[in-house]
């Protein structure tokens, strides 16, 4: 049996493992990253329209910062994010920005004078400050006070992504291929790494490791339509819920996205409606305003995709063979700018649909896209409950993001969260804790019970589909466990998906019987993982009993934060058992520097907490008496909730931007 | 909708399938039937297969929508991204085959990424700079709006491979660097950041393997995905190595 030992063993190699990775090294530290790709063909390069971070540089971008930043990005989360972790990250984002644009992504850039732009529906000039000239510009996203969404044309994630495995392997930082983690290694509640299976050839390869990161990004193809990357299937949240001791939180917040194309569910980016693209319905009416006069199609996802969802339930929908959709107008903007700006856009368009952007509207509908949940962490990233296990990125609940997540904070999180869990990671290193102390015998248990259930799945008889029981998966959290969501339907779905997960136990890999390469194999022990996952969301969705960002019940339309300001955490301790187990972690109020409130969309349906207004008095009280002694907006923030001690101090000065701390 | 089409041609797919795992398999190709639906491509053809006539059969997806490169086959010959290419664009009979030169897994699936590596440690594809230490908490360095796109332009490569599969020099010359290197080389050429000398470049591309190997067959720009401006790039290179050369 083959044990491979190093001092990080990091699996998934998008942004956030990558950028991990080359932290650690640069900390002194061995690494592994383990990843199902090539690097640079992970789901972070899908990321098309941006990345968040508050430079301030454009014109309408003037007056940011990270308390804008930190108040969009809380009421984005629908108070469900951990208020601490945000200012972390907000504060450490135009850090990483900087850094990446340091490594080699040509982020598109200021230029001084007019420039013509569509907004609202009008054409407007927007003139650019001088002084502003040649630093990184921004675009409008979703859910934003300000334009704060830099970018390189409509391939963000691309550029960042390469100049990260770029960087990476100037870095030296060791890349294991083709190769998929199916299980952790552990022992008295400590992470000691993974059991993996290379793809190619079918080997069983133990890595020991002081410490495991797991970047493995969403679970979003346990769902029928997706956006994700076909790779996107839950696989790091699965091994790290089988442990039975490491947690998993708010599965049930998934994020749809409103612009996804029809049939196939390929994203088009929100910097189409950011820069000025309308949605449409089929008689070309242009009807978010109706809804949200206000942020019109710029509201937050969640609400977009909700209002284009009720607007088609009204049969204003677009009929087709594929169900209804919508329009996504992006002609206004002129060939010149989509033939620059959303180049990516422009390609889907023509290689999926067959269609011209610059001259034909875009059959759209809000799908599948992003998962707010995932391993439960601390601020550092280490699991609550499992010593030396970390996770960072989609795959992880940090908890930047809450109910709902902002455009353009995704991949800002993953390199944001990966800079901050190295130097997490290498500080464990450093100390004499993370000494491994497994026994080989042990290890190679692990291994051992890899292999039986790779031999019982091959030699079973008479057993069941995988692909049969995977698409009824798929097609049960599509209908039921959806955008909209009640408790008949929730119910059902965790019943149909606990009698799935039964039946997954029985599946047999016919007729291919190969231990290499074999696509039947691995799609065996995936189905089974996603079931379980996919237990996880659709069980927690049933036990919220409130709507809360994108978690939105129909039977319970309030926000409730008197019952529901807490965080869902699902464990599976007991192997045997056919469900998961809920518990709840508390949001606590008491230590908020931004209490909950009103997100600004719709009418006011919260029911709010006793404690809510004797917080936000406090926070009113101490903003004043500080505002009225001249503090600057550090020195109020801190007095509010310090969190600058919780970073490495490498990360703790102050950002400089133009006409501030320069 | 607009592209309705006809419904029901039934497809011919002819497909190269060898396991080199298997030590009784040999290089075969073997036909598959499937009824053409609207919108249909090759990703969805091919996974129609594995799911209900052959679940052994091995290929590669990852973003499914043309940008992550891991799809490249030929296609009737051609190299080109099997996710992007429509059924309807083509006979009802096609065939397709792995891309050549590349490391073979299995039928359809091949590690270009592994070749990809080895380029790019090769030409050390990152910005190479003498600066100690990075002042993230700084304003940016600024960059002209005008370069930063053309960086970008050349930034758009996703390495699929299909330039290599596509490229006459690099039968003969199994060591050449092909579009995908030379584009490389003059994205970083072209970036400030970059701190390599004209020499430095000429290190890693002035000789037979480099720019002066290519024979300007333009098969490569022919087959890039990403309609880049490869033989322009070719050409300004091979201009700058041999300026560099006569110094």
């Amino acid at each position: 049996m083959k044990i491979i030992y190093t001092d990080v063993l990091i699996i998934g190699g998008g942004l956030a493992g990558l950028r991990v990775a080359t932290g650690v090294k640069e900390r002194g530290h061995d690494t592994i990253v383990l990843s199902l790709v090539p690097p640079k063909r992970s789901h972070s390069a899908a990321a098309q329209g941006g990345m968040q971070a508050s430079l301030a540089n454009s014109k309408m971008g003037e007056g940011d910062n990270e308390d804008v930043h930190f108040s969009d990005t809380i009421k984005g989360s629908d108070w469900g994010a951990d208020q601490e972790v945000v200012r972390m990250f907000v504060h450490c984002a135009p850090k990483a920005i900087r850094e990446l644009a340091h490594w080699g992504v040509p982020w598109s850039r200021v230029n001084r004078g007019n420039r013509n732009a569509i907004m609202n529906a009008q054409k407007v000039v927007i003139t650019e400050k001088d002084e502003a000239h040649g630093l990184i510009t921004a675009r409008d996203f979703g859910g934003t006070k300000k334009w704060r969404t830099c970018y390189t044309s409509d391939g963000t994630g691309h550029s960042m992504l390469y100049a990260m495995d770029n960087k990476a392997k100037q870095s030296e930082v060791e890349v294991h291929e083709r190769l998929e983690a199916i299980s952790l290694i552990h022992e008295n509640g400590r992470c000691y790494g993974a059991v993996a299976r290379n793809l190619m050839s079918g080997e069983l390869v133990a890595y020991v490791a002081k410490a495991t990161t797991i970047a493995t990004g969403g679970y979003g193809r346990i769902y029928s339509v997706s956006t994700n990357a076909i790779i996107c299937q839950g696989m790091g949240q699965a091994i790290a819920l089988e442990t039975g001791v490491a947690t998993l939180g708010n599965m049930e917040a998934i994020q749809f996205h409103p612009t996804a194309i029809v049939p196939v569910g390929i994203l088009t980016t929100e910097g189409c409606r950011g820069d000025g693209g309308l949605l449409l319905d089929k008689d070309g009416y242009r009807f978010m305003p109706d809804y949200e006069p206000d942020k019109k199609e710029l509201a937050s996802r969640d609400v977009v995709s909700r209002r284009m969802t009720e607007h088609m339930r009204k049969g204003k929908g677009v009929k087709s063979r594929y169900g209804d959709h919508l329009w996504l107008d992006i002609t206004i903007l002129g060939r010149e700018h989509i033939e620059k700006n959303l180049r990516e856009v422009k390609e889907i368009c023509e290689n999926f649909l067959g269609i011209d952007p610059a001259v034909d509207w875009i059959p759209v509908r809000p799908t599948q896209h992003y998962s707010m949940g995932g391993i439960r962490t601390k601020h550092t990233g280490e699991s609550q409950t499992m010593k030396g296990l970390y996770s960072c990125g989609e795959a992880a609940c940090w908890d930047m993001h809450g109910f709902n997540r902002l455009g353009g904070n995704s991949v800002s999180e993953t390199v944001v969260a990966g800079m901050l869990v190295a130097e997490y990671v290498s500080d464990y290193l450093d100390s004499p804790e993370s000494a491994i102390s497994i026994h080989t015998g042990n290890v190679e248990k692990f291994i051992k019970i890899e292999e039986d259930k790779i031999d019982a799945l091959l030699n079973k008889e008479n057993g069941e589909d995988a692909y049969v029981l995977r698409r009824a998966m798929e097609e049960i959290m599509m209908e039921k466990v959806g955008i909209f969501r009640n408790g008949k339907d929730l119910q059902d779905a965790v019943n149909e998906l606990e009698e799935l997960h039964k039946r997954s136990k029985n599946i047999e890999v016919f007729r291919s019987k190969s231990r290499a390469a074999n696509p039947a194999l691995f799609n065996a022990y995936r189905t089974q993982k996603m079931i379980k996952v996919a237990l996880t969301v659709a069980y927690g969705a049933l036990l919220r009993e409130e709507s809360r960002g994108a978690h939105s019940r129909e039977d319970f339309p309030k926000r409730d934060d008197k019952n529901w300001l807490k965080r869902t955490i699902m464990t599976w301790s007991d192997p045997n058992a056919t469900m998961p187990t809920a518990s709840y972690e508390d949001i606590p109020i008491s230590n908020m520097e931004m209490p909950p409130g009103f997100r600004g969309y719709g009418k006011d349906l919260t029911d709010h907490h006793p404690e809510t207004h004797i917080r936000q008095s406090t926070v009113d009280m101490i903003s004043q008496r500080l505002k009225a002694e001249g503090a600057n907006r550090f020195e109020i923030q801190n007095a509010l909730m310090p969190y600058l001690g919780k970073l490495p101090k490498k990360y703790r000065e102050t950002n400089e931007r133009l006409g501030e701390n320069v | 909708m607009s592209q309705e089409i006809a419904k029901g041609r039934m497809l011919k797919v002819s497909v190269l399938r060898f396991d080199p795992n298997d030590p009784k398999d040999f290089p075969h190709m073997e036909t598959f039937d499937i009824e053409e639906a609207d919108g249909m491509t090759i990703y969805i053809v091919l996974n129609m297969i594995r799911e209900h006539q052959d679940n052994s059969l091995k290929f590669d997806f990852v973003c499914r929508a043309g940008i992550c490169g891991s799809c490249s086959m030929l296609v009737n010959g051609r190299p080109t991204l099997a996710c992007s290419t429509l059924t309807k664009k083509l006979d009802a009979h096609f065939t397709l085959a792995p891309l050549p030169l590349f490391e073979l897994i299995g039928d359809l699936s091949i590690y270009t990424g592994k070749w990809m590596n080895g380029l790019n440690e090769r030409l050390e594809t990152w910005i190479h700079d003498q600066e100690e230490e990075l002042k993230f908490d700084k304003l940016e360095e600024r960059m002209e709006p005008a370069l930063a796109d053309e960086i970008y332009e050349l930034d758009r490569c996703i390495e699929c491979g299909c330039c290599v599969a596509g490229c006459g020099t690099i039968q003969m010359k199994p060591d050449f660097v092909g579009a995908v290197g030379l584009n490389k080389i003059a994205r970083y050429h072209l970036d400030p950041r970059d701190k390599r000398s004209d020499e430095d470049y000429y290190e890693l591309i002035g000789d037979e393997n480099g720019v002066f190997g290519c024979m300007t067959l333009l098969g490569c720009e022919d087959v890039c995905p990403k309609d880049l401006p490869l033989q322009s790039k070719i050409a300004y290179l091979r201009r700058m190595m041999v300026t560099t050369a006569l110094k």
